[in-house]
């Protein structure tokens, strides 16, 4: 037999495939990671802190404490994310070296480097990055991210800026879709996108990876939209385990997940959750306190 | 006409659908008992199997799949684990295969990988690629292996029932899809 081939771009993308149609969900303990399980969630995201108490602390956010990620790697058969700070390769490989299976760089955290994303390529784990746009995302399948998110407005359990993200990139994927193979260079221009990249996205008629909605989903109703605007699948982070009742709540988003174009499903799995996250008006919001901003 | 249908709680829904259409049959997401009463076979596309299950048994769908004997049923990495009568340390789910399969049996993600992989009954090599791959541990002897990697059963039939640990559907690979069709056709051709 061949030899087996392992970090090709077909397992790493192939791996973002398989979490399609489900929701990820920020976890801090094993505990919750168990709870996030059993109310079917494809997988969790291992961090010190959920992205709304990571607004809360201030100071510098950084890669979780390596024992909570294994506690969590332990506690669950389902696939454990992790994330590190933008342009971090340190923390990239601390996790890659533990075995998470699929590594966030992330602007919910600190970012180490304002000019260089990571080079993900070089690594055999994939990767998860945000994108507000397509320009964005095209960047970061460049540079070997295995699967897009929106980036949102993390820890506000505020939907508009997701909203904005998924809409902005699925209308400049259409754009693209609808121009002349003669203006494709053009555009890649305007949109600092690699023109490699935005061919690759004509042909298959889509993202060439998977594009999850991610920052601010705080409701089952939240989750469907997201679904409705076309993401693959979401990303909840303080929802949850913000809310009065995490599992009614994880489960709720599940469902909402699954059936999301059956609204009297989803107006009866909503009746008595208890009160959802407390939100953060996206407006009120100083500059420097905005996380979608970090990277480019 | 055949009809396949491709279980759609959630996972690689979309890419099966791609492969049978390319094959020339038609196809039907499945997501309720009634959807079940159109297809000539079901296609259990790859995922996570415990999310699959909680949706299935919340849908209602576990018990008449289960009980069903009639329909040819296709699984990859975590249709495999479904359709297996044993699951290490799990409870079983449609219990269809009479084999024990082990869960993430080739490590986590950093260890996932693709390789070239000969089937019996398909002449060509198969596109194989693995994703925190299930093995099956032991099957009894009825059942068919079909492939292996270094001694780890990879795929399997028995019956009407085809299974495999890798990920045909993120390839453009038609034989598994194909091996399947010929499966139903003899299926159709016995319960005339």
């Amino acid at each position: 037999m061949e030899k087996r081939q392992v970090g090709t771009d077909k397992v790493k993308r192939g791996m973002a495939e398989m979490q399609k149609g489900g929701v990820i969900m920020d976890v801090i303990n094993a505990e919750q990671a168990k709870i996030a399980e059993a109310a079917g969630a494809v997988a969790v995201m291992a961090l010190e802190r959920v992205p709304s108490d990571i607004r809360k602390m201030g100071g510098v956010a950084r890669m979780a404490d390596p024992t909570i990620i294994e506690d969590v790697m332990g506690a669950v058969s389902v696939p454990v994310m992790a994330k590190c700070r933008i342009g971090h390769i340190a923390e990239a490989r601390v996790l890659e070296s533990m075995g998470v299976d699929f590594i966030d760089e992330s602007e919910v955290l600190t970012p180490a480097d304002e000019e260089f994303h990571l080079y993900k390529r070089d690594y055999t784990a994939p990767f998860v990055c945000g994108a507000r746009d397509l320009g964005e995302a095209a960047r970061r399948i460049g540079e070997g991210a295995a699967m897009i998110r929106t980036k949102g407005e993390p820890g506000t359990g505020n939907i508009v800026e997701a909203v904005r993200h998924m809409r902005t990139v699925q209308a400049q994927v259409k754009r693209l879709l609808s121009m002349s193979v003669d203006e494709v260079m053009t555009e890649a221009r305007d949109l600092g996108a690699p023109f490699e990249v935005l061919m690759q996205i004509r042909e298959a008629g889509r993202l060439p990876v998977v594009n999850f909605a991610a920052g601010g989903i705080a409701t089952p109703a939240d989750a469907a939209l997201m679904m409705h605007l076309g993401a693959d699948g979401v990303f909840v982070g303080s929802g949850i385990f913000k809310a009065e009742n995490p599992e009614k709540f994880a489960r709720a988003i599940v469902e909402a997940t699954t059936y999301h174009d059956d609204f009297e499903r989803i107006a009866s799995l909503s009746k008595g959750l208890g009160e959802a996250m407390k939100g953060l008006d996206v407006r009120t919001l100083k500059e420097e306190e905005l996380m979608a901003p970090r990277g480019w | 006409m055949t009809t396949i249908g491709v279980l759609g709680m959630q996972g690689a829904i979309r890419e099966h659908v791609r492969m049978l259409e390319a094959l020339g049959v038609d196809t039907r997401v499945v997501r309720s008992v009634e959807d079940l009463n159109q297809i000539d076979g079901l296609v259990l596309p790859g995922g996570e199997s415990t999310a699959m299950r909680r949706l299935l048994d919340r849908y209602g769908l576990l018990e008449p799949l289960r009980d069903n004997t009639q329909l040819p049923m296709f699984g990859t990495c975590a249709g495999l684990i479904l359709l297996a009568t044993e699951v290490e340390g799990y409870d079983a789910h449609l219990r269809k295969i009479p084999m024990t399969v082990k869960r993430n049996a080739f490590g986590r993600q950093v260890d996932s990988f693709e390789v070239a992989l000969p089937v019996k009954g398909i002449d060509e090599t198969v596109e194989a690629v693995f994703i925190r791959a299930p093995q099956v541990a032991s099957v009894e002897p009825v059942v068919d292996v079909l492939a292996e990697v270094e001694e780890a059963i990879v795929a399997v039939r028995y019956d009407k029932y085809v299974a495999c640990s890798f990920h045909p559907e993120l390839t453009d690979d038609l034989s598994m899809h194909r091996y399947f069709l010929d499966v139903v056709a003899a299926n159709k051709h016995q319960l005339a």
